[in-house]
């Protein structure tokens, strides 16, 4: 039989026990907030419970015209790292009306240094983890994630299958594609199928040394593509004889990865919503705190077939559009590009002091090419052509395979 | 580009003429043709020379392609399996050599175990679109990049000779 005191020594216990109870549930509680229920129609009036108050007061303020349209766009962000992760939040914070991310790796500590995924989420996929945090953000934002490499064959027909028909309403193309990747091949990949289909995107990119950064808007046909030159890089001025690659492949910068999500998405805003001058081309240099912007046209021998044939019926379509002021205005902001002091690089000095190999467009301070191509006829014959042999196909496998 | 050494056995690999990537059907098979010959030229050219290192297979379609590689450091061969795809844009853009089982012993690889390639390569490749193939990615991406790793891994201890692993 308990006495009196072991009771109540027994009713402290378990008190205690019930506090720490509590602790945890609001702890769990925490981690797993209500979510809040979906919204039908976005609300002007400023209470705290809205979400969307602070970006209709764009409209009072007469800033955009009509900031609900914002729910009527698809977009398409390819790469979920650094620079995509941050631009999907960005745009999923805005109230875009659907995302498509495409990425096919999975989340580790050493992406720690940069912005929006969490220690928690390594071993997931990016789009997954993506997803799963952007949801919580806003219930209201439709997802479509991909987990696949799209440079391979068969993804990337995926790939251009979902550009087409990955719409808002299923079977219309996405209004607009986002290049969020980190590597040459990727780019060439999204250039290749815009080309194709005739889709407005957007590049995005930040050096290997972390401290500079663009974007780039591409309508096919109007403006230069991906392969139109060869990439742009802006110049960070550093001597590339002091920048030391021994045992490293890229270092990166929350920083600057979140500067060129911010400009990349402001630009998104802009081009969707109708508001502001929208960049073809914004450069930053974090060194100097310098941003160049310019705009490309289209360069008629590019590489790519599609890219030339943009440009046919881009050329066509202007021709048969009424002279109008929107052609004028064209006109206007390549003046006021030159106002901005462009200094054209004389190619000949250019080349004599790079030994380049290869003529360089002229781009205004701040903007270069990684490298130059030379003319088709004045190249360097290396070693001798192929001889055409009989061999079939199957034969060459078979001879390489008893090598 | 390369030391003269390496420029003199990339001089002897034959250059290719069709410029199609896997997407384009009968003249992909052209490609594919002209990508088995000058392999299998440069790796007589190899042979000749006492200096084989590598061997290469692709599946039918000639888009996913995998063999072995091997480095000789004093006197004991060090043998990697080796993989990539051809990306929808080659030639325009080179494939990406994996050695898979490398992945995470060295910085001078992306994620997979993709090789990291000098500031070089990519001019050099792309000022020869279409008539470098598969066997310059050998010659001026992945030997190189074998030639400066692989004695680097070993020096560190981070990779051990296999028979003298097993003994």
């Amino acid at each position: 039989m308990a006495t009196v005191e072991e009771l109540k020594l027994r009713i402290r216990e378990l008190e205690n026990e019930l506090i720490k109870c509590k602790q945890q549930r609001s702890q769990e509680n925490l981690q797993n907030p209500v979510l809040r229920a979906k919204i039908d129609k976005m609300s002007a009036e400023v209470v705290d419970s809205n979400p969307y108050s602070r970006l209709m007061a764009l409209k009072r303020m007469g800033i955009v015209e009509d900031y609900e349209k914002i729910r009527s766009f698809a977009v398409a962000v390819v790469g979920v790292g650094g620079v995509g992760s941050v631009t999907a939040e960005m745009l999923t914070r805005c109230g875009i009306g659907k995302l498509l991310l495409f990425d096919y790796d999975k989340v580790e500590l050493a992406n720690m240094n940069r912005l929006f995924f969490q220690p928690h989420q390594a071993g997931l996929s990016k789009v997954e983890a993506a997803e799963h945090t952007l949801r919580n953000i806003n219930p209201d934002v439709i997802f479509e994630t991909h987990n696949y490499n799209i440079t391979t064959m068969d993804n990337f027909t995926h790939f251009m299958d979902r550009i087409s028909n990955g719409g808002l309403q299923e079977g219309k193309c996405v209004d607009l594609v986002l290049s969020c990747v980190d590597n040459f091949e990727a780019r060439m990949a999204i250039n290749t199928a815009c080309n194709e289909l005739g889709q407005t995107w957007m590049e995005s990119g930040v050096s290997e040394n972390a401290v500079s950064g663009h974007i780039q808007l591409i309508i096919p046909g109007q403006t230069a593509c991906f392969a139109c030159a060869p990439p742009l890089v802006v110049a960070a001025n550093i001597d590339e004889k002091t920048l030391k690659k021994d045992g490293v492949c890229a270092a990166s910068l929350p920083t600057t990865m979140g500067v060129v999500a911010g400009i990349l998405v402001q630009n998104v805003l802009k081009y969707l919503l109708g508001f502001g001058t929208v960049s073809f081309y914004l450069g930053y240099n974090a060194m100097q705190d310098f941003f160049p912007t310019m705009a490309m046209k289209a360069n008629p021998q590019c590489d790519d077939r599609h890219c030339r044939r943009q440009q046919e019926e881009y050329i066509k379509k202007e021709a048969e559009r009424p002279k109008q002021e929107v052609a004028e205005e064209e006109e206007e902001v390549v003046h006021e590009e030159n106002d901005w002091g462009i200094e054209l690089v004389s190619e000949i000095t250019a080349a004599e002091l790079q030994d380049a190999s290869g003529p360089k467009p002229d781009l205004p301070e701040g903007i270069t090419v990684a490298y130059t191509i030379p003319n088709k006829d004045g190249e360097i014959n290396s070693g001798e052509t192929l001889e055409e042999t009989d061999q079939s196909l199957e034969e060459l496998m078979a001879h390489m395979k008893k090598l | 580009m390369a030391d003269e050494a390496t420029r003199k056995i990339v001089s002897q690999i034959p250059l290719l003429k069709t410029n199609s990537g896997p997407r384009d059907k009968e003249l992909w098979v052209q490609r594919l043709r002209e990508e088995y010959l000058s392999l299998i030229k440069y790796v007589e050219n190899n042979k000749a020379a006492d200096n084989d290192w590598f061997r290469l297979e692709s599946n039918k379609e000639g888009t996913r392609w995998f063999g072995k590689c091997w480095y000789i450091h004093e006197l004991l061969k060090y043998e990697f399996d080796m993989e990539f795809d051809i990306p929808v844009t080659y030639p325009a853009t080179a494939p990406e050599v994996a050695i898979p089982e490398l992945d995470g012993k060295t910085a001078k690889m992306y994620r997979g175990g993709k090789i990291c390639l000098t500031d070089h390569f990519k001019p050099l490749w792309a000022r020869n679109v279409p008539k470098f193939g598969l066997a310059h990615l050998m010659a001026l991406g992945l030997g190189p990049w074998l030639a400066v790793e692989i004695p680097d891994l070993i020096a560190k201890g981070i990779i051990q000779h296999k028979e003298q692993q097993g003994s």
